[in-house]
């Protein structure tokens, strides 16, 4: 769990490194086409870019340390203001695909475990396959095809009605804002245009816990006390949705916290496509911009989440296995 | 017949894909009496336990047979009838507890399903008979993890576990083989202590002929899914009849029941011999062993399934 700590400080100096190898001058860039030399000399010199790359780099974590992520180069805005400003969307709704993909990827994984080479089985791999195997991008475009032009039952992009418009903000995860507001119409019409996006980003990961799941779940039904239970009498249905999945579980949980980083990444893709104004579109501008402070802070802050994610998925280990927090596994 | 059988098997067959693991088995159990089943391993013990169970793997079939508990027959309404009124202590304690659940939670599903009263007289009368196998700290028990027993502890309390739904019957399988020499003695005592003391019937599955007398009455031996001989532990131990059970038990007068000494190999249970499944490895088969399934023959005190057993041996049969 300690482990994090030191970890994200490399992350804090890989993506320094990273963002100076990079191609695109951050100052050509803001100066304008038409800039002299010699204006682009004054921008360079402003942010601190003629200097050696190694005091740069120790101003760089210097600054990351005392909390100051320092001013988009592009929008001399702080870039920690823009971030707290875009992250709660894209935290919403990596959690609700975390939460699309388990709450489908581990029923499942039990239902294909329990018809082992059954019809279920086949058809639950088929669409695990599909799951991984499916450009995130063209699904999210079908799925706006069909269901946002074709039969207009969900909207096409955004985060909520625009003319309904936001809710006070308190906390930033709109549901929840509307929830504080008990505005119900602003609430249904978030849950619906989170719909489609939240769905494209599970998929992987549903594919991936229901397999995890299925082997699990295989792997734990061959165990003596399984078949003691049985002879003991347990019901059929505890053995299978209680008994067996909470052994299996426990693989699948190390998964999740795993796949929140894929869910990061493919939230830059989801958002681009559904015009969702999160870390992932904030990301792509900054990309394009070579804002390579806002691209460091968005990495970093990425990493954060990526790094409290694991420790929570540590702690719900040990508390499904006892034998974990013991060391004696 | 009707009668006072608690179990009745009658003619089961068990196979398993192409595999025949059980044919004809059949064994009597009165209410109180003991009967040990013994043979070498895959002969199909554990199978015909499972069977009584109900717990065969999935791609189990049984063509033949029937198996009768309190006279009801048990294959065909598995539920209804036998859960809970056969107890079962199974061969490794480490491995027969799911270690994610505390002990208290996988024995109370159990009284749950298939004992009278509510939760808190079921806590109470696992407490009770904690103490009755002697489990330390009684009390405490419930709440503890899996890992947190010793291997000793766990089996007292599967033996527990085993009794919380008043069974008539105890099935054990090897109950004593994952656990080190002294412990197995003071399990075996507990056992048939409690067995005595409850007026319980025990079915008991070991390689071990010493235990065998010491704790059961009646016999049954298997060799390759097949009975042999059974009758009163004590006339077959003493004077064996058919030859498998003379050859194993000149082998070994007292210990473990394997092969070791008897010319040949035991069949593949999909490639078993015709006729009596004993008759390539036997030192006295005659032409018809080979084609005619010999059948149990009852004698006085036993039942034989060889026609030749009065035969002597020859003494190079043994090595
Ligand atoms: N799940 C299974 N699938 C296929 N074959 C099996 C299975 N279980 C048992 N068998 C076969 O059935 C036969 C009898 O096995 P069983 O476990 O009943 O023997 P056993 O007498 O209990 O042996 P042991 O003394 O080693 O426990 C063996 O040949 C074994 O290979
Ligand atoms: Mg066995």
């Amino acid at each position: 769990m300690l482990l994090a700590l030191p970890a994200l400080l490399g992350l804090v100096v890989a993506t320094f490194i990273l963002s100076r190898v990079i191609p695109g001058d951050a100052a050509a860039t803001l100066a304008g086409d038409a800039a002299t030399p010699a204006q682009i000399a004054d921008i360079r010199a402003r942010y601190g870019l003629d200097r050696p790359i190694l005091e740069q780099a120790i101003i760089h974590v210097r600054q990351v340390l005392t909390g100051d992520l320092g001013n988009s180069i592009f929008t001399g805005r702080p870039v920690a203001e823009e971030i707290a400003q875009r992250l709660p969307a894209t935290l919403e709704l990596t959690f609700a695909a975390l939460l699309l993909s388990t709450l489908l990827g581990v029923p499942l994984g039990l239902i294909a475990a329990l018809d082992h080479n059954g019809p279920a089985d086949h058809l639950v791999r088929l669409v695990s396959v599909a799951g991984l195997a499916i450009a995130s991008f063209w699904l999210a475009i079908m799925l706006q095809m069909v269901f946002s032009m074709e039969l207009d039952w969900l909207p096409l992009r955004g985060r909520i009605d625009v003319a309904l418009g936001l809710p006070p903000r308190v906390t930033g995860f709109l549901l929840i804002d509307c929830l504080l507001a008990g505005d119900g119409r602003r609430l249904s019409s978030a849950m619906l245009h989170m719909l489609l996006p939240a769905l494209t980003l599970s998929l992987p990961g549903l594919a991936t816990i229901a397999r995890f799941t299925r082997s699990g779940v295989l792997e734990t039904l061959q165990k003596d006390f399984v078949l003691y239970a049985r002879a003991a009498g347990y019901g059929r249905f505890r053995l299978a949705a209680i008994y067996v999945l909470r052994n299996a579980i426990t693989v699948t949980v190390t998964q999740i916290g795993l796949l929140f980083g894929g869910l990061i990444s493919g939230a830059v893709v989801v958002e681009a496509v559904f015009d969702w104004p999160g870390l992932g579109t904030y990301a792509v501008q900054a990309i394009l911009a070579a804002d390579y402070k806002a691209l460091l802070a968005v990495t970093l802050v990425v990493g954060v989440v990526y790094a409290i994610v694991n420790v929570v998925v540590d702690v719900l280990q040990a508390v499904i296995d006892p034998r974990v927090s013991d060391g004696t596994r | 017949m009707t009668g006072p059988d608690l179990l009745r098997v009658d003619g089961l067959a068990v196979q398993l894909g192409r595999a025949s693991i059980l044919d004809d088995v059949g064994l009597v159990i009165r209410p109180g009496a003991t009967m040990g089943v013994v043979g070498e391993s895959g002969c199909g013990k554990s199978t015909l336990l499972r069977a009584i169970l109900g717990i065969l793997p999935r791609h189990a079939r049984i063509p033949r047979g029937a198996i009768l508990f309190e006279g009801r027959d048990i294959l065909s309404d598995q539920a209804a009838s036998a859960r809970g009124r056969i107890g079962f202590v199974p061969q490794d304690p480490y491995l027969s507890l799911n270690p994610v659940f505390r002990a208290g939670t996988q024995l109370l599903e159990v009284m749950r399903r298939h004992a009278p009263g509510n939760r808190r007289q079921h806590r109470a009368k696992l407490i009770e008979l904690f103490r009755a196998v002697q489990l330390p700290d009684p009390e405490g028990a419930l709440d503890k993890y899996p890992h947190e027993f010793s291997g000793g502890q766990r089996q007292r309390l599967l033996i527990a576990a085993a009794l919380s739904c008043d069974p008539a019957l105890l099935v054990a399988d090897e109950p004593t083989t994952a656990l080190d020499v002294t412990t197995q003695r003071e399990i075996l005592a507990l056992l048939r202590r409690l067995a005595s003391e409850r007026g319980l019937a025990l079915l008991f599955v070991t390689h071990d002929f010493g235990v065998l007398a010491t704790l059961c009455e009646q016999v049954t031996v298997l060799y390759a899914g097949r009975v042999v001989e059974s009758g009163l532990t004590r006339a077959v131990l003493d004077a064996p009849e058919h030859p498998y059970t003379r050859m194993l038990l000149a082998c070994h007068p007292d210990r473990a029941a394997d092969l070791i000494g008897i010319p040949g190999t035991v069949p593949a249970a999909d490639a078993q011999p015709s006729g009596c499944r004993f008759h390539p490895r036997c030192p006295i088969a005659h032409a018809s062993c080979a084609t005619e399934v010999p059948p149990l023959l009852l004698t006085e005190d036993r039942s034989v399934a060889c026609p030749w057993h009065h035969e002597p041996l020859p003494e190079m049969a043994v090595v």
